[in-house]
């Protein structure tokens, strides 16, 4: 493994199935010993594009390379990589420790060198304890380090996970992402994995590509993702965000100005030419609520309290302006008290500081 | 069920016919047979009961035995092809395309709906001195004869075709049940095969697995119960075949079923038939008996 060499590289991979295309020219780079994600709305091709790297499918055109070669033509149980299914796929009529040896015993490893090797894998995801049992007797998250054990322990180049959280609730969901990041760091090599969940993403990868309707939108870290996103979509996609539509007046010097309907002139940081139709993007967190008229700089908006949903730590409170529609305003709960001050058609104000915008020309 | 259980009427309504059915048509005249297995002739057709043992001693007469030996080694190797035969094909339909399956399934179970004797004078058409076999390779043979003709080499293939013998022997017989029965196993296999979840196989493949290695490990392994399920429904039934033997074997062909159908019929012997009838069933009980054994065996190992 040369430190240059992306362990995964797509090169303009297209997939067809009949004339529906399922992955349209997707070029991508995998860096080595990276967690990564491939994030996306459902059916947008995510799958698809992990099974190419395992071998089930194959693309219509374009190259997959793994660590540097070709694996066009290899068959699945030729390649370097090992998957972690979305069922799991654990061999029910095998115990935890015939399913974690399966992977070493097919490939002709040594008898004497499979049991060392499948009681450390076992030790590593903590199941030293269910090994003679059967998987109807297992839970889902020890079914799903069963899969994991299953395939960590034939030591891959490239693990590959195919949305493996989703079945689990929502606190086992989170104790197994963090576990997933401290055996990635553990045992030192690339994992790839599929999920449609945006919170799963941001707080486990080190790097997240962004798809929709079978290409890449955006690859970029998690803050990058969330606090620049290049299009609507990834801003939509990534947490919450309100849009104000516009046009962009000028641009220079790093400067630009827009023209934004119902809110007027803003000047906002901006470094590329200019361009016409823009949108202001604004996060939730970043636009705070007055009950009175703010003496700020900022762009300010009246409006009515129109609904909150509260979620113990904050709430989102949606205000409905008069001059640019219905905005999200996320407020921290940071006292106890029950006099919540914007309730429902309460009248407030919705400022923000143009430059926590982002300009958004696609 | 539960809820059954409180409402014994409509528990009785739903199975009241069924019952009726097999005490009528099933169990009682198996037990008239089951009284003649202990009883004697007296006259032309009236049969006593004296609880004589005459005629299980009878029938356990090496002869017979010797018959039970050969109707059970039949029964085996048919079982047996026809499980090599299905696999395959129950396996081809699961991965055929979805809007092939119902037809190819279709294809399975179509010879049912011809008679079975219609069936079984088709199989002496196909394996007859001049039938449709023999026909087709005489055909090829005198093809490559021709072809050698050019080059010399005739001569290695003899003056003239001889047809194969394939009809009236333990072949021909074998093949009928093979034939007659094998929709009993592909359907069961079919069943089980199709509830196999993908994902196993390609989990096999991707853990380094070759096809061969998935294919014994992985799918048998997991089609184990339509295995059974097919081995029993092909199994049985042939274990008493007469009809098939009765067609397309010879003079040495005699199986178990033959000998029991001529008691009844024209040796009018039934006290001995019934005999031989209800050794073949409790050999059939005793072969079910192990198979339940063996299971709880492996659960009970499992567990
Ligand atoms: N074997 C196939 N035959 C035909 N169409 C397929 C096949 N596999 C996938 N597709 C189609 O390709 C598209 C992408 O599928 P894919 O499974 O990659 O989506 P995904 O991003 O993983 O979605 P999800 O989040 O729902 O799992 C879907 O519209 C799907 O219907
Ligand atoms: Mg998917």
């Amino acid at each position: 493994m040369s430190n240059g060499v992306p362990i995964v590289r797509f090169e303009n991979i297209e997939k067809s199935f009949g004339s529906f295309k399922a992955v349209d020219g997707v070029t991508l780079d995998v860096p080595n010993n990276s967690f990564f994600a491939l994030l996306g709305p459902s059916g947008c091709g995510k799958t698809t594009l992990l099974r190419m790297l395992a071998g089930f499918e194959h693309p219509t055109s374009g190259r997959v390379l793994i660590d540097g070669e070709d694996m066009a033509g290899i068959p699945p149980n030729k390649r370097p990589v090992n998957m972690v299914f979305q069922s799991y796929a654990v061999f029910p009529h095998m115990t935890v420790r015939e399913n974690v040896g399966y992977g070493l015993r097919v490939s002709g490893v040594p008898r004497g060198e499979i049991g060392p090797r499948v009681e450390d894998a076992l030790r590593m995801v903590r199941l030293e304890a269910f090994a003679d049992r059967k998987p109807d007797k297992l839970s889902g998250g020890q079914r799903q380090r069963v899969a994991l054990a299953r395939a960590l322990v034939k030591k891959p180049k490239l693990l590959l996970l195919d949305e493996p959280l989703s079945a689990l609730d929502k606190k086992l969901r989170e104790d197994m992402q963090l576990e997933l990041v401290r055996l990635q760091q553990e045992v030192g090599i690339s994992f790839v994995i599929v999920t449609h969940d945006q919170d799963e993403a941001l707080s486990m990868a080190d790097l997240i590509a962004v798809m929709n309707r079978g290409k890449v939108l955006q690859v970029a870290p998690p803050w990058d993702l969330y606090e620049e996103p290049n299009c609507r979509f990834v801003a939509d996609f990534i947490g919450e965000m309100n849009l104000f539509e516009g046009r962009m007046l000028s641009a220079d010097g790093g400067q630009a100005r827009l023209d934004l309907k119902g809110i007027g002139l803003v000047d906002v940081p901006w470094d590329y030419p200019a361009t016409s139709d823009v949108a202001l993007a604004v996060r939730p967190e970043k636009m705070r609520l007055y009950r009175e008229e703010p003496e700020l700089g900022w762009v300010r908006l009246p409006g009515k309290v129109a609904q909150v949903a509260y979620f113990g730590d904050n709430s989102q409170v949606f205000v409905e302006t008069s001059q640019a529609g219905r905005v999200v305003v996320l407020r921290h709960n940071q006292s106890r008290s029950r006099d919540e001050p914007y309730r429902t058609g309460t009248d407030c104000w919705v400022a923000f500081e143009p430059t926590d915008g982002i300009v958004l020309s696609d | 069920m539960e809820n059954w259980r409180r409402q014994p009427w409509v528990f009785a309504t739903f199975i009241g016919p069924g019952t009726l059915w097999l005490l009528l048509f099933f169990l009682l005249p198996l037990g008239w047979i089951w009284l003649f297995a202990v009883g004697e002739r007296e006259g032309p057709v009236d049969i006593v009961v004296t609880w004589t043992l005459e005629n299980y001693r009878e029938a356990l007469q090496p002869v017979y035995l010797q018959l039970f030996l050969k109707t059970f080694l039949i029964a085996l190797v048919s079982t047996a092809i026809c499980l090599v035969v299905a696999f395959p094909v129950a396996l081809a339909i699961c991965f055929a395309p979805e809007r092939y399956k119902n037809v190819l399934l279709l294809l399975v179970i179509l010879p049912f709906w011809t008679n079975m004797l219609i069936r079984t004078y088709a199989m002496i058409a196909m394996l007859r001195q001049n039938g449709f076999v023999n026909d087709g390779i005489g055909l090829l043979w005198t093809g490559l004869k021709y072809l050698l003709t050019p080059i010399g080499m005739d001569g290695l293939m003899g003056e003239r075709f001889a047809p194969l013998p394939l009809l009236y022997n333990n072949t021909a017989v074998v093949l009928g049940i093979v034939y007659v029965y094998l929709p009993f196993m592909v359907l069961p296999l079919y069943a089980n095969l199709e509830k196999l979840d993908r994902s196993l196989i390609e989990a096999s493949l991707d853990l380094g697995a070759s096809q061969v290695r998935t294919f014994f490990e992985i799918i048998v392994r997991l089609a184990r119960p339509g295995i059974v399920s097919g081995i029993i429904l092909v199994f049985i039934p042939a274990l008493g075949t007469f009809l098939i033997s009765d067609l397309l074997g010879g003079p040495d062909s005699q199986l178990i079923g033959n000998v029991v159908e001529r008691q009844f019929r024209a040796a009018n012997n039934l006290p001995l038939g019934a005999a031989l009838s209800f050794l073949l069933l409790y050999l059939t009980f005793l072969a079910l008996a192990l198979r339940a054994w063996f299971a709880a065996r492996a659960e009970k190992a499992d567990a």
